[in-house]
C-alpha cells in the first residue's frame, strides 16, 4: 500500500492506494467518478482517457501510484456547473453519440486535441490523432464533426 | 494483475541498489507494454521500479555529430522535438507513427528498445542508423544490442540510459502498418552516412529486427528506388501470421524500401 495525493478535478485527493490499483479502477471505485469508462481494459479502445498534468492518457494503463503528485482531469471535471464544456455541447449539437459508452473518453481525447495540436485541424487529423478511440455504434462521421465544430470555437484562428 | 510493490528512486544508484534487493524485479518506463502484460498475467514481478524520476534518463543533447536521447524520453516528445525535425526528420516521424496519441504521451524509446518487440518501430530506426546504446554499464552499437525476438544484450539489472544517433545525409522510414495494432507489418528504415547506406526491416524478421546487406550494397552504388528492382530477400529468414506470408512480406520489404528512397526525410505509412 502507498499514500498518494493527487488533484482530481480541482479538489485535492489523500488515499492510500494498492500498488497494482490502475488509475480507471482508483477513479471509478474508490472516488465514485464513474464518468472514467473501461471498454477493454487492454490499452485499445480509449474510452478510460482521462487528462494527467495536462496530457491524455489511457488510464488502464497507468498504475495509480504513478499519478501521485499529479494534476488528473476526467470527464466529471470538464463542465462549469451546468454549462457545458465546448466539446461536450458539440457532441450533443451534432450528435456525436448513441449509446454514449466512448464518449468521456472521446471527448477527453478531443479535448487534448484541440489544446495542444500545434497545427490547424482537418478532418484527415482529427481521424488520425483519434484512431486511440474507438465508437462501436455512432461511427466516426458525426464525431469528426463534432471536434471540428468544437474546434472552431477554441481555436478560431488555428483551424483550418 | 498480481501484486507487487511500487518504487520511485530519484538517482540511478538507488534504483540498481532497488533492484539487486528484490526477488523478481522490473524497470518500468512507460509501462505500455510491461502493464498490459502484467494485467494478462503474462508477467508477474515482486518489485516495479519507476524510472521516470532519474534525471540522466530525460532529454536531449546534440554532441558533435550525434544527437543523444535520454531513455526515458516519451514517443510524443521525440516526433515534437524541433531539435529532432532539424537533425533527422525521419526519427520524428517514426516516432509519431507508433500507435496512437495517448500510447505516445506515455511510452518511451528506453522502454521499446529495451523490449526489442519483433514488430516495434524504434529498433528498426537504431538498426538503421547504427545508434550506440549507452547503459549504465557500457556502450553497445545497436548491431550488437538487437539479439533476437524480445531478447537484447542488457544483462539482468542493467538500465538503459540514453541512445545516440549519428546524424545522417539522408534517412527514410517507410512502414505498413497493421490496420488493428499500428505495429509494423513491414517497416523499413534506411540511412546514408557519409557513402554508407543502412537498411533495416523490423515486423518481418523471424529473429526480429535486421538488416539487408544486398540492399545496402545496391544503394551504395546508386541511392535510387530503381537500385532495388532486382533485390529479394529469402522468405525462409521471414515470420508468418494474420497479417500477412513470409513471401507477402519478402515482396513488401522491397515496396517498403524503394518507398523509403522515394522519400527521403520522411516517415511515410501505409496500409
Ligand atoms: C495500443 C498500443 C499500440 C502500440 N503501437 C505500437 C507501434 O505501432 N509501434 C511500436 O513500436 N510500439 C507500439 N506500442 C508499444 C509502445 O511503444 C510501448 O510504449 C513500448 O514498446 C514500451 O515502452 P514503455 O516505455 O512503455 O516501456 P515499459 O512497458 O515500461 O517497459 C518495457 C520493457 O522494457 C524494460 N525497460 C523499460 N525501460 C528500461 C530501461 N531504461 N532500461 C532497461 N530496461 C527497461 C521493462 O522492464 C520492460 O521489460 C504500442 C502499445 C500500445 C499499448
Ligand atoms: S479501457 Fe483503457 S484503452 Fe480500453
Ligand atoms: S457512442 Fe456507442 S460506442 Fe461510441
Amino acid at each position: 500500500m502507498t499514500n498518494i495525493v493527487l488533484t482530481v478535478n480541482g479538489t485535492q485527493v489523500l488515499r492510500e492506494v494498492e500498488d497494482n490499483i490502475f488509475l480507471a479502477y482508483f477513479l471509478r471505485e474508490q472516488l465514485g467518478l464513474t464518468g472514467t469508462h473501461v471498454g477493454c481494459d487492454t490499452s485499445q479502445c480509449g474510452c478510460c482517457v482521462v487528462h494527467v498534468n495536462g496530457t491524455s492518457v489511457k488510464s488502464c494503463t497507468m498504475l495509480a501510484v504513478q499519478a501521485n503528485s499529479a494534476d488528473v482531469t476526467t470527464i466529471e471535471g470538464l463542465a462549469k456547473g451546468d454549462v457545458l464544456h465546448p466539446v461536450q455541447r458539440a457532441f450533443k449539437e451534432h450528435h456525436g453519440l448513441q449509446c454514449g459508452f466512448c464518449t468521456p473518453g472521446m471527448i477527453m481525447a478531443a479535448v487534448d486535441l484541440i489544446n495542444t495540436y500545434p497545427k490547424p485541424l482537418t478532418a484527415e487529423i482529427v481521424r488520425d490523432e483519434m484512431e486511440g478511440n474507438l465508437c462501436r455504434c455512432t461511427g466516426y462521421h458525426n464525431i469528426v464533426k463534432a471536434i471540428l465544430a468544437a474546434a472552431d470555437e477554441m481555436r478560431p484562428v488555428v483551424t483550418a | 494483475m498480481y501484486p507487487t510493490k511500487y518504487h520511485t528512486p530519484k538517482t540511478l544508484s538507488e534504483a540498481q541498489k532497488i533492484f539487486a534487493a528484490a526477488a523478481s524485479p522490473a524497470y518500468l518506463s512507460g509501462g505500455h507494454t510491461l502493464l498490459p502484460a502484467m494485467k494478462l498475467r503474462l508477467a508477474a514481478h515482486s518489485d516495479l521500479i519507476d524510472l521516470s524520476a532519474i534525471p540522466e534518463m530525460h532529454g536531449f543533447t546534440q554532441k558533435a555529430d550525434r544527437l543523444s536521447i535520454g531513455a526515458m524520453t516519451r514517443h510524443h516528445d521525440v516526433a515534437n522535438s524541433a531539435l529532432v525535425a532539424k537533425l533527422i526528420p525521419a526519427l520524428a516521424g517514426c516516432a509519431g507513427s507508433i500507435g496512437d496519441r495517448h500510447v505516445r504521451h506515455r511510452g518511451t524509446i528506453g522502454g521499446s528498445v529495451a523490449n526489442n518487440d519483433p514488430a516495434a518501430d524504434y529498433p528498426a530506426a537504431l538498426l538503421g542508423l547504427g545508434a550506440i546504446i549507452v547503459t549504465d554499464k557500457r556502450q553497445l552499437v545497436a548491431d550488437e544490442f538487437f539479439t533476437g525476438l524480445y531478447q537484447t544484450a542488457l544483462q539482468p539489472g542493467e538500465i538503459l540510459l540514453q541512445v545516440e544517433f549519428p546524424i545522417p545525409q539522408i534517412a527514410a522510414y517507410a512502414k505498413f502498418r497493421s490496420l488493428a495494432s499500428r505495429y509494423s507489418v513491414v517497416g523499413v528504415f534506411i540511412s546514408q552516412n557519409n557513402k554508407k547506406v543502412r537498411v533495416a526491416v523490423t515486423g518481418a524478421g523471424a529473429g526480429g529486427v535486421f538488416r539487408v546487406q544486398s540492399f545496402e550494397a545496391a544503394l551504395e552504388k546508386d541511392f535510387s528506388p530503381s537500385a532495388l528492382v532486382t533485390c529479394s530477400v529469402d522468405p525462409a529468414y521471414l515470420m508468418a501470421d494474420a497479417s500477412g506470408s513470409s513471401e507477402y512480406r519478402a515482396n513488401l520489404i522491397n515496396v517498403m524500401a524503394r518507398r523509403a528512397v522515394e522519400n527521403p526525410g520522411k516517415t511515410s505509412c501505409y496500409n
